[in-house]
């Protein structure tokens, strides 16, 4: 059999956290037209605040708490400190968030040096365990748990609350919305913020995972945009459907063809806009 | 007469000052510097044929490292296959970038904003995977080394070979820096600045849009593809490092630092992210970190990209003295539309 449960269950735990690192972005993509080259930034703080918290307190659910935090300390600044201002400029927005990155990049490389620093799981969730007929590590497995549990809230949240709907009809017309009386841009701050926060919250809990280093950051930014773009903008739905096909596709190819792991996903990505400019789920611009 | 127009004035005499430093530059630098300074030469030629799609099309790419990349490639296969002369080399060169743009340029274009970004990068990253892989041609990651640097015959003997090759830089870009120059000016140019700013607006008049910006993907890939041949022969050199989206993601930057859209921001957003590179970094470790500060400011401070500095200055200087700013320059009433500069139109919008 070419894909074992093993295999299987490390794409997905891979999808859960490419899918906390893009949803955050696809929103705010999506509402407005706003794009953030520093998701891959907050994944890297959120990481590292997680290692060096539980490194100090041994606690693996606070070392969560803190790296999400983190990544929203950050991103409530980046927002109310830049964003608010740039609004329909993506030229200057990329280079904004760009230049955000470059200082997070380096200023974690001063903190914690150029080493991968990775984390042992909480005591719970260490060793392995048999699933259908092969041995999968517990962490991995947990981490699908959580990535499910997270994307039900999250779909939940902005397709069937009043609150959501707001934000799905800003994705749509961003004007209108604003000329009903309902204050988009309060709204974008929260979705920006909670998108941060679920990075944080993806570094943290990659941490065991993935490791962090200096690097990570582009990594997982370019692989959010890749999983943004196939899902389409603005699309939860989208965004969970893309990350488990980008990490399984990444997770397959990386077994059976090692050289071609780091453009396979770039194919995929290049064939579906080719096929579908606006994503899998999108509307046509 | 106001400030905007003196400097108009004074424009070519500034172009021809800029030419003749340039020109005595082998003379008064150092070899080091002065390969700097071809490297800025070859940079500020990708920078600008960006600039055609980035800037006055307003295509945000992600990409163009592809059209660099191929430009190098077609350069290092036929000097090591066929032994190709430079100049048709570079000609053959900028002929395949030109085709790349052709090919991908139908597919591309059906994207728009973030779409356009992520599907350019996508395939310059699918171009990086075939270049890696198909190792019986392109030497995989070691690529192509030992490709010859041409040389000027008639400056054989009287001038060192760094010197040669800077001639030889100045030259090509020189006469391809004019010509986007041209380019931009022409009518077609006035078009794809119309196009960035309201595509409807001009499909409603008659342009026709999409075949504009099918040509101007074309262009900037030919004057791509020749700064990355520039390139592989600078280093002699060329590998799968030239089509990595890092580059693209430098030119964008240098573009848009420089001021995205007008004609010599990127050449200045060039010149500030090399000597970064290469200058800071020479002194201090946290040089990544002041790059994302001087982006940063620049998009606070100088939105229009450092090229606007000047006016920036001018409008500060004068709401310092508790006056309004300065009025937007009008174009005199005797010049008919087709004579306006990019500039002004930019100005105007």
């Amino acid at each position: 059999m070419p894909v074992n449960t093993a295999s299987l269950v490390i794409g997905l735990s891979y999808a859960s956290l490419l899918f906390l690192v893009s949803v955050g972005l696809s929103v705010v993509f999506g509402l407005m037209r706003f794009v953030n080259l520093a998701t891959g930034s907050l994944y890297l703080i959120g990481g590292y605040i997680g290692w060096s918290v539980a490194r100090s307190t041994g606690n693996f659910l606070l070392a969560l708490v803190a790296g999400a935090l983190a990544a929203l300390v950050v991103g409530i600044l980046i927002e109310r400190g830049f964003l608010q201002r740039l609004h329909r400029k993506e030229l200057l927005q990329v280079c904004l968030t760009l230049g955000v990155a470059y200082i997070v990049q380096d200023v974690t490389r001063w903190i914690w040096g150029g080493d991968p620093l990775r984390l042992r799981p909480p005591e719970l969730l260490r060793g392995s365990m048999e699933l259908f007929g092969s041995v999968v590590p517990i962490y991995r497995v947990a981490l699908i748990g959580i990535g499910a549990v997270l994307a039900v809230l999250v779909w939940y949240l902005l397709e069937r609350t009043k609150w959501g709907a707001y934000v799905r009809a800003g994705v749509d017309d961003l004007e209108m919305v604003e000329c009903l009386g309902i204050n988009a841009r309060r709204i974008f701050a929260i979705v920006f913020s909670l998108g941060a926060l679920l990075c944080g919250l993806g570094g943290a809990l990659g941490t065991p995972v993935t490791g962090v280093a200096p690097g990570t950051d582009i990594q997982l930014q370019l692989m959010a945009l890749i999983v943004v773009v196939i899902g389409g903008l603005g699309s939860v739905t989208g965004a969970i459907i893309a990350s488990i096909v980008v990490a399984l596709v990444d997770t397959i190819v990386r077994t059976f063809w090692p050289e071609a792991s780091f453009f396979a996903v770039w194919a995929l990505a290049a064939l579906v806009l080719i096929v579908r400019p606006q994503g899998l789920l999108g509307r046509a611009a | 007469m106001n400030a905007k127009s003196i400097s108009a004035q004074w424009r070519p005499a500034a172009i021809l000052g800029l030419l003749v430093l340039l020109l005595i530059a082998p003379f008064v630098l150092p070899t080091y510097p002065l390969s700097v300074l071809t490297e800025i030469l070859i940079f500020t030629l990708f920078a600008m044929s960006l600039n055609i799609v980035l800037g006055y099309a307003g295509l945000p790419s992600l990409g163009h490292s592809a059209f660099f990349g191929t430009g190098g490639y077609a350069v290092g296969l036929l000097a090591k296959y066929f032994g190709t002369p430079a100049p048709l080399a570079l000609l053959i060169a900028v002929v395949a970038g030109i085709v790349l743009a052709l090919i991908t340029g139908p597919f591309v274009l059906r994207t728009h904003g973030a779409y356009f970004l992520i599907l350019t990068l996508s395939l310059t990253q699918v171009l990086f995977g075939i270049v890696w892989l198909w190792r019986r041609v392109t030497g995989g990651d070691d690529g192509l080394p030992g490709i010859p640097t041409p040389k000027l015959p008639f400056l054989l003997g009287r001038v060192s070979d760094t010197a040669n090759f800077y001639y030889l830089t100045l030259i090509v870009v020189g006469i391809a820096i004019a010509t986007i120059a041209w380019v931009v000016r022409s009518p077609f140019g006035l078009a794809l600045v119309g196009i960035r700013e309201n595509e409807r607006y001009l499909e409603g008049l008659g342009y026709p849009t999409w075949t504009l910006k099918y040509v101007a993907y074309a262009l900037a890939g030919g004057y791509g593809a020749l700064a990355g041949g520039l390139f592989a022969y600078f280093k002699g050199f060329v590998g799968p490092g030239q089509i990595s989206w890092l580059l693209a993601g430098e030119g964008m930057v240098m573009v848009i630092l420089g001021g995205a859209g007008t004609f010599w921001g990127p050449a200045i957003g060039t010149i500030l992210v090399l000597l970064l590179r290469y200058e800071v970094s020479a002194f201090t470790q946290r040089w990544v970190m002041i790059l994302g500060i001087v982006f940063i400011l620049t998009v606070l401070l100088l939105p229009q990209g450092i090229v606007r500095l000047p006016n920036r200055i001018r409008e500060l200087r004068a709401q310092l003295q508790r006056e309004a700013p300065l009025p937007r320059p009008r174009a005199p009433a005797h010049q008919t539309p087709s004579e306006r500069t990019v500039e002004q139109v930019i100005e105007r919008s």
